[in-house]
């Protein structure tokens, strides 16, 4: 599987905090992985990083061969990465489809185009039936999926999803890892998550990174890493074991 | 484009839109003299009030100081005219690319070294104020002693070099007001609207989506800055004195963005409403204080505080939601239908 995303040596530290240290891992073109670890592991910051919202302190982030560090965010998504936001961030006086929209004029010329295959995103991710509706109006769980629908909209070769199962029932965690996967088998749209929820892990992902205080402490397959003792001690808890 | 224009517009709100026009045209037929500079101010206000929409209702960005874009439009034109005698139709192309140039300065600072927010709002009053004082010395533009447009014998209305009767100057600013709210539409729909209301919305996750921020600020401003500066003609001609004291003091631009604010943000018609409301308003009351025989000065500046406040509180969106939503021109929220 050739690489899609590599990432060589990404460090970034907050005021004498490493928050991420020395980060190298790749995603290979087509591939379902994802990245879990504690809360301030600096997952978050990883995909700030890749995303060009926050400027490495050191390494390189290739995309398809191309370097992409040090672009901008909306130059960024120009190259095919698409990423969502850990706290939503809807275009809250605009309507669903509005918010699809400006997603998807990043690919499409026309406002009639992009106004097409909004809709064609918002039945894909159920969103349909609002899309007329202020985005402010919406539940938090249909305000994940508008996120998603978002990022999507805009052509993305690369989905950066950033803890879009959190906060969702079980059903509807289900029917979000249904639509990931659809996306991946069908689309070829190669996806990196940030989850916390290990059933959706555990369903989708094919490859797991563990971080732990800025570092990457395990990587394998799911079961491979959920067996692993360093990831237990520091994120799973005995109980999981 | 005629599709674009009125494409998913309710047909009820195009045939009272139609009504409001075809009332317009025919009202200097109607109304006496009085009323038609009435009519005038608020058409005026309804103008650059859009103008300023564009900027802050549909961007984000807070201007509180477009009496500056006025005034350079208002002095390029009168200036020209004055010394050399070109009529403002030829000047026209001047005033716009000098506003422009001035807003893509401002613009270029801000939003390169992200000045956002408040501290823009101050850079855009702190401009307006240098520009002020500059004006003040200018002895070529008249400077402080003021600079007038002569208004010579003009029997007749006189088009090409805007001399004429209020008539004429209530169907300029009609047309203007007419084609900038068609301007407005086509620049909502297309991708700069889409992009001004996301940068509005959200800046952080319009940048995730692919938007260039900066360049569609940008574009924001200098087409806020050269439309408003088309007003700021029209004032010149219209009053035909311009004391840079009175041009472009804040008190000019707070006036200016009232209408917007009252009527809605980013709304096409909330500017319009706006003005009819304060503007009218403001005028009634000076008229029926007079009847009874007050005249108490800045009376009309405590009426434009009162109403902002009683709007703030009582319509923070602005009269024009509501009076739309009472109107029955809301878009349809369910169903899959055309909304």
């Amino acid at each position: 599987m050739p690489a899609l995303l590599e990432v060589d040596g990404l460090s970034k530290s907050f005021s004498g905090l490493r928050a991420v240290s020395n980060l190298t891992f790749s995603v290979g073109q087509g591939e379902l992985a994802a990245l879990i670890g504690p809360n301030g592991a600096g997952k978050t910051t990883c995909f700030s990083m890749i995303a060009g919202v926050i400027r490495p302190d050191a390494g390189r982030v290739h995309l398809d061969g191309r370097r992409v560090d040090g672009l901008r965010a909306d130059q960024i998504c120009r190259a095919g990465v698409g990423r969502t936001f850990q706290v939503v961030k809807p275009f809250a006086g605009l309507s669903v489809l509005d918010n699809v929209i400006v997603g998807a004029l990043n690919t499409h010329r026309t406002v009639a185009g992009a106004s097409r295959a909004a809709d064609e995103v918002l039945d894909l991710l159920g969103l349909a039936a609002k899309r007329g509706h202020p985005a402010a109006s919406l539940t938090l769980p249909e305000r994940k999926r508008l996120e998603v629908a978002r990022a999507l909209a805009t052509g993305p070769r690369l989905l950066l999803l950033d803890e879009v199962m959190a906060g969702l029932r079980p059903t509807e965690i289900d029917l979000m890892v249904q639509v990931l996967r659809d996306l991946n088998a069908r689309r070829g749209i190669t996806i990196l998550l940030i989850e916390h929820v290990m059933r959706a892990v555990m369903a989708l992902a094919r490859r797991v990174i563990v971080m732990h205080h800025g570092e990457i402490i395990a990587r394998g397959t799911p079961q491979e890493v959920t067996r692993n003792p360093a990831v237990i001690e520091s994120y799973l808890g005995e109980e999981a074991v | 484009m005629i599709a674009t224009l009125v494409a998913d517009v309710p047909r009820r709100g195009l045939v009272l839109l139609l009504l409001l026009l075809a009332a317009l045209v025919a009202a200097p037929l109607l109304v006496n003299d009085y009323l038609l500079t009435v009519l005038i101010l608020i058409l005026y206000f309804a103008y650059a009030g859009q103008a300023w929409n564009i900027m802050m209702g549909f961007a984000g960005q807070l201007s509180l100081g477009h009496a500056l874009y006025v005034g350079l439009g208002a002095y390029t034109a009168a200036a020209l005219f004055f010394h050399f005698g070109l009529s403002p139709w030829i000047s026209l192309p001047l005033a716009l690319a000098v506003s422009g140039l001035v807003g893509a300065i401002m613009g270029l600072l801000a939003f390169r070294f992200g000045v956002a927010g408040v501290y823009f709002a101050i850079l855009t009053i702190a401009v307006a104020e240098f520009a002020r004082i500059g004006f003040d010395h200018w002895s070529w533009v008249g400077g402080s002693a003021g600079l007038f447009v002569p208004v010579a014998n003009y029997t007749q209305n006189d088009l090409w070099t805007l001399r004429g009767s209020p008539r004429m100057f209530y169907y300029v600013i009609l047309a203007l007001t007419v084609l900038a709210l068609l301007v407005c539409r086509l620049l909502l729909k297309s991708r700069a609207g889409y992009y001004w209301q996301a940068i509005r919305e959200d800046e952080d996750a319009a940048r995730a989506l692919g938007v260039n921020t900066f360049r569609y600020k940008m574009y924001a401003v200098v087409l806020s800055a050269a439309m408003t500066s088309l007003a700021g003609i029209f004032f010149a001609f219209y009053y035909n004195n311009l004391f840079p004291e009175q041009v472009f003091t804040i008190g000019r631009s707070i006036e200016l963005i009232l209408g917007p604010i009252i009527g809605g943000l980013g709304t096409l018609i909330g500017p319009i409403v706006g003005a009819f409301l304060i503007t009218g308003l403001a005028e009634a009351l000076h008229e029926a204080m007079l009847r009874i025989g007050i005249d108490v000065p800045g009376a009309k500046q405590v009426f434009y505080g009162v109403c902002l406040l009683v709007v703030v509180m009582a319509l923070p969106h602005g009269v024009w939601p509501p009076l739309r939503r009472l109107l029955g021109l809301d878009p349809k929220t369910s169903g899959k239908g055309k909304a």
